[in-house]
This record gives C-alpha cells, structure tokens and sequence, in this order.
C-alpha cells in the first residue's frame, strides 16, 4: 500500500495544525458557526442530530493493521468504542467533542491517516474496488490510479469550493464493484486501441433525489494525460455548475441540460489546452506511485489446495462460507476474504473498538498486515492463503464476522438513518435489522441468491437504495416513518436505477412487503434466475399485484 | 478596505468606480465590466492604470481580447465558498497570459489565501483587522503542494507533481 514519505507527513501534520487554530478561533467565538462550517466541513466534520460526527478518510479502502488499530484507539479513548465503515469507504466516529477533534487528528496522523476532504464541496475521498492488486479479473491495479488522483485532488487550490461535493470513483475490472456509474467522474480502466492501457472516463452519475447513471465523455484517455483531463472536467464544472440551488448542483445536472456531447465540447477544449502542460504525468511519478502497490510476497502454490478441500469436506458450515464469502483471486492457492458487518443483530457497517484490534491481528497473520473497506460495508483481507481459509474462518466466526452473507439479502447497505442523522426523515438501522431477524434462516437466504437491499433513510440516498435489487427509502408522512420501496436497480455495469413499485409503507408493514417481493420472486424465477433477472424479464406488474392487489389506489 | 499586496498591508493606489460616478481623468481607477464595455473607446485613450472587476459569473473569457488595456483585474468573491474565481484568475494567467494585477475582492477570508495565491491573485481586499502576520500564517501553513497550479506552472518539467512549497511563498514575501 501507499506509505507515506516526509512530505506526505508534513501536509498531514500541518494540516492537524491548521485546523487547531481553526477549532480554536471557533472556541474563542471569533469565528461564527456558519464562518466555521465551510472550514470543518473541509476536515470531515458535520454537525449531526445529537452530536458532532467525524468522518475518516481511508483512501479507496486499504488500511494496515496498525492504522486499524489506532482507529480502534481512537474510537475508544475518544468516542464510545466502536465506528461506522461507510459506502464511501470512510470510516465515522458518531460521538466526537468539537474539543478534542485536533487531538484525534494528531492520533490519525501519527499513522498516516486525516479527514482531509471526507466532506464539503470539493473533490472527496477518492473510491475504489475493495479488490485491487488481488482481483483475478483486473487488467491494473486500480488502487495505484486512486492515489494519483487523491495525491492531485488533496488541497486542490482551484477545487475546494466547488459547487457541490464530488466523488471519483475507479475500477480496473469488468465486473464493477466500486459503483463508478453512480460518482461525478468513473473511471474505467481499458486497453486502447494499440493496446496500451488507459482510462474510459464517465461523468455525471449520482443518486440523491436525481438518480443518474454516468455517461462516457471520452473512451479512452492515456495514463499520462488522466489528472489533465479531469483537472479540465473540473474546471468547467467549478465555472458551469449551478450555485443557486444545493440541489441542482452537482455536476449530473449540468450533464443534464448541457448534454454529454456539449460538455464534452466544453471540456476537450480546454483539455487540448492543458494536456500537454505540467500535469502530465511523468512515468516516474506513476512507477514510483506503483511500486508502493508491488504485490506482497505470495507463494507459488497449487491452484486447488487440498487442505480447503478437506475442510470444506467435513464442515459444511465452512463450505458455505467459502462460497459465499471468498472471491477468486488472481494468484493460484489464494482467496480473497470478505468479512461480514452485517450480523443478524448489528447495525450496518459498524464494529466495535475491540472488533478493530482482532481484525488488525488477524490481518497481521493471514494477510500481509493489510484490509479492505468495501463501499458494501464490508471488511476484505486481500490476500489470504487457501490453505489457511479455515483457520481464519474459526477465528473471524468467534469475532462474529464471518456471516456468510455476502451478496445476499442480509447484507444490507444501509444509512445512518434518524437514529443518528440530521438530515434522516425515517430510521434505517432496526429496519436492516428486523429484515436480518425475519431473514435469519441462512437457507433461505442462500435459496434466494443474489439479492441487494440497500436502505436510505432521507431522499439524499446514502444509503443507495437507487440501486439496491430491493431499495427502501424513508419518507415523512404527517409526521410518521414510512418506506417507500423500488425495485430492479443495480450499481454494476449492468447499472440500472430502480424504479417505484407503489404507496410507502408503514414502518410495520415495510417487512412485510419486502418479504411478500421476495416471495414472489421466488414463485416466478426460472432456473438459476437472479432476483434482478426475474424482475428484469417481467417488470414491476406482478410484483405490484402481490403486494397491493386491486388496492394500490386506494392506499396512495 | 486594507489592501494585502504579496504579504504586505499596503494603502491601496486604486479607487473602486461605482457605475454611476464619473470616472476620474487621473490615477488608477476600477470599473465594472459593463461600464469598460460602454466606454471603452474613451477609455483606451486614458494614461493612468485601469481596471476592470468581474462578478462571479463573469468569466476570463470575456476579457481575454482586452487585457493589453487592463493592468489590473478583480475577480470577486460574492460568498467565499463561491469558488468561480479561482478558475477564472488561472484561466487569466495560465490561458491568456494576463500578467498585470490581479485582486480577489469580496467574502475574502484569511482560511482562503492560500489558494488564492496558488491560482494567481497577488493582491486580496482583506478584512478590518487582518494582520500581515496572519498573511505569513495563512500562506505558509501548509507548505506542500500535490498538484501544479498558477504559482508554480512556469517551473521544469516535474518529476513528481508533489513539491515542497517553501521557496515559492519565501519568494512571494521577498518580492513583496
């Protein structure tokens, strides 16, 4: 991974500095909360419904142990033992005094971390897959372009006040995982025509009350002319994009009303003009970025171990969890290993401080000191040897993280909802979780297959229900939490935004109705059919009837 | 207003020029962009400094053909988290080579002077009560920069797009 050098440390280490002076002209009251907001907002500090909530960078996912456990530390010492990995792989301390939030950030940079850029109106915390350098179906390392991008995007003097927040997001894999077609800029990584490889770039995608898919602006752009040409996308958005209302400010709207091609005008135009200045990317600034990712020293190994083979003989148990919580990885006698946040009884995404300081052991033993944040909320040790699979299983079952859940119904991607938001109109959280209970029966749940269930519990969508299989928003209704549903959406690169299958429901009758779709589903599925392919062949009508018969008018 | 010229608190030569005054047969004077659009024939004839500020969705292009006439351009800040002007003031010296001064006037706070500099203002409309110690303060508080800007476009080639910032802002005080 990334390891910082003595420049990157002192940006961080003055960084902390500036902010202190910050908090502090806010202590002294010479600077007035909305004089304070734009400047904590820089620094991942929001204002929430009971408490100040600090969000942590971690750039597109990879943390080491030791980071691990510092914010294990953190989260102990100064908030109350446990943190939220978010779908923007961040992590959130929901309980931090304004007081102590300099202190904290001089504990992050001790190793390397801040909460530079995790919110406010400029380029965010740059995304990417959970998978990176381990993937067997990457073409590149995508973690190697994501630090390029973070490095060029950290205190950009040109883009810290933007019109809106602006998300980047990268794959190098065919089969998405980083939701790329939902972020500002996607970035996708391709063989051009002679074979040299670069990048697709896709612009406006988004979800919020105006769900979009991006679009390509330009098909192939060449690794050293990356930063120019979003640098150019950049600046016609800081200049086009609209400032009279939050809510058509994000670069999908100008995509919107200027069109794909007319702001592709905008942006090659003053590309031709910068393509070739100092933000070319020297080929020694990108080999030393990636020799930071070198792979770690894995062995030379059979492709099929036999002592997984034995395992998964005797256990069954095991066997599933093998299936659906380990991923192919591209080095033979390797797995990638997802860790489960989402216990039947947990809120999504959330672990303890304690849970913090087993994983950061584990990963010390089973895989190169190294973990993934996946923007599922899940945790993923990238590199963990066949042969080891079941040892670790025993011990991530005793920390209970090794739910075999993934992709399934369980793994719900869910908000922090009203229990914990300013901006929520309804909770997520015990919604997730009365799903989870009503869904406990692991067979079923692996009978059902791939199913996304994503909850949002205000229309802002960070909770993507957009491109949830199942999505659940949480809407006011004279005062009550209701739950609107939509079906058929998907974050991949089949990405699709769902689309509403009728009246909300009641916070009692939400679980009720996700269970009558699914069953449904379950009637209707043709062999090996996904939920999404069902919905797919035969769109929202028989769904529709299920739930609501001949009443849909009647309860709108 | 106090006026920061490259760290320095200065009297400020030039006088702001309402639409609707007269505009002074002498000393440096800045107009609106409707008002140099109005007169503008005059107004190349005149000897002393001339400036024009642009609002903030006024963009460089619309005086990029007449910036042989304009020693100074003021590029406000209607709200500080409006950024528009920091895209403009590159695009005036990085796109057409403006090389006269150019003022960020507005919702200037001491939390954005460094970003100022970076994309080319070297002179800021600063609150009552700034001091040039805040300057050096603000300016130099982060002294690494990850990415090229205006304030240091002109240099070699990189070899890496990170660089330590010091020499920069010791020579913009020097100079100053």
């Amino acid at each position: 991974m990334y390891r910082y050098d003595e420049i990157d440390r002192e940006l961080v280490n003055e960084r902390v500095e500036q902010f202190r002076d910050q908090v502090a002209r806010r202590l002294s009251g010479e600077l007035s909360e909305d004089e304070f907001k734009p400047l904590r907002l820089m620094n991942g500090l929001y204002l929430q419904l009971h408490a100040y909530m600090l969000r942590i960078a971690i750039p597109y996912g990879v943390i080491s142990s030791p980071q691990l456990r510092k914010l294990a530390h953190i989260a102990r010492t100064y908030d109350r033992g446990y943190g939220h990995f978010t779908t923007r792989q961040c992590l959130q301390l929901n309980w931090p005094k304004l007081e102590e939030v300099p202190d904290i950030l001089t504990e992050l940079a001790e190793v390397d971390m801040h909460a530079i850029q995790t919110s406010g109106n400029s380029i965010r915390n740059t995304t990417a897959d959970q998978y990176g350098g381990a993937a067997a179906d990457e073409i590149d390392d995508s973690r190697i372009w994501a630090e390029i991008i973070r490095q060029w995007s950290t205190l950009h003097p040109e883009f810290s006040f933007l019109p809106r927040k602006f998300k980047i997001a990268v794959t190098a894999s065919p089969g998405d995982r980083a939701a790329i077609r939902f972020h500002d800029i996607g970035i996708i990584m391709r063989h051009g025509v002679d074979g040299e490889l670069g990048f697709e770039i896709m612009v406006g995608g988004g979800q919020g009350r105006t769900p979009m898919i991006a679009q390509t602006i330009r098909e192939f752009v060449p690794q050293r002319h990356l930063l120019s040409y979003i640098e150019a996308i950049l600046r016609i958005y800081n200049l086009m994009g609209r400032r009279d209302n939050k809510y058509k400010a994000r670069i999908k709207i100008l995509v919107h009303s200027l069109g794909v091609a007319e702001l592709k005008t905008l942006v090659e135009d003053e590309w031709e003009l910068i393509k070739d200045g100092p933000l070319e990317l020297p080929a020694d600034e990108i080999e030393r970025i990636r020799s930071h990712f070198a792979p770690p020293a894995l062995e030379t190994l059979p492709a099929d171990s036999p002592e997984l083979a034995a395992s998964r003989a005797a256990d069954k148990d095991f066997a599933l969890w093998v299936d659906t919580n380990t991923a192919a990885h591209k080095q033979p006698g390797y797995a990638i290993v997802n860790l489960s946040l989402k216990p039947e009884d947990g809120a999504p995404g959330d672990l303890t401080s304690d849970q913090m300081d087993a994983v950061a052991d584990l990963a010390e033993t089973y895989s190169f000191d190294e973990i993934r944040a996946a923007h599922e909320q899940n945790l993923v040790f990238a590199h963990v040897k066949q042969s080891e699979l079941h040892e670790l299983w025993v011990e991530l079952r005793e920390l209970g993280l090794a739910t075999p859940n993934i992709g399934l119904i369980s793994d719900i991607i869910a908000c922090p909802g009203l229990d914990y938001c300013a901006l929520a109109n309804a909770r997520s959280i015990p919604v997730a979780q009365r799903i989870n209970k009503r869904f406990a029966d692991l067979n079923r749940q692996h009978d059902l297959g791939e199913l996304r269930l994503k909850i949002s519990g205000c229309i802002n969508a960070c909770g993507h229900h957009h491109v949830g299989h199942i999505g659940i928003l949480g809407v006011d209704r004279k005062g009550e939490e209701y739950y609107q549903i939509t079906l058929g959406g998907s974050p991949s690169d089949d990405a699709a935004i769902g689309t509403i299958i009728g009246p909300s429901f009641s916070s009692d009758a939400v679980v009720d109705a996700v269970e009558i779709i699914v069953e449904t589903y379950v009637e209707l599925r043709q062999d090996g059919e996904r939920f999404l392919d069902t919905f797919r062949r035969l769109g929202l009508e028989p769904f529709k009837q299920k739930l609501y018969g001949g009443a849909v008018d009647a309860a709108a | 207003m106090p006026l920061l010229k490259q760290g320095k608190l200065i009297e400020d030569p030039w006088i702001h020029i309402p639409d609707e005054v007269a505009i002074p047969a002498s000393g440096p004077a800045i107009i609106s962009l409707i008002r140099w659009r109005a007169e503008r024939d005059a107004l190349v004839e005149r000897e002393d400094p001339l400036g024009v500020r642009l609002t903030a969705d006024q963009t460089a292009g619309e005086v990029a053909d007449d910036l042989d006439h304009l020693d100074l351009i003021a590029l406000a800040f209607p709200v500080y988290t409006d950024g528009r002007a920091y895209s403009n003031a590159r695009r005036l010296r990085e796109r057409y080579g403006f090389k006269g001064e150019l003022r960020a006037i507005g919702n200037v706070l001491r939390d954005q002077y460094l970003f100022m500099q970076r994309c080319g203002f070297d002179t800021l409309e600063v609150k009552e009560g700034e001091t040039e110690e805040d300057w050096r303060h603000a300016v130099g508080a982060i002294s690494v920069a990850y990415q090229p800007a205006t304030d240091d476009s002109t240099t070699e080639p990189a070899q890496s797009l990170r660089q330590r910032r010091q020499a920069a802002s010791f020579k913009m005080t020097a100079s100053g």
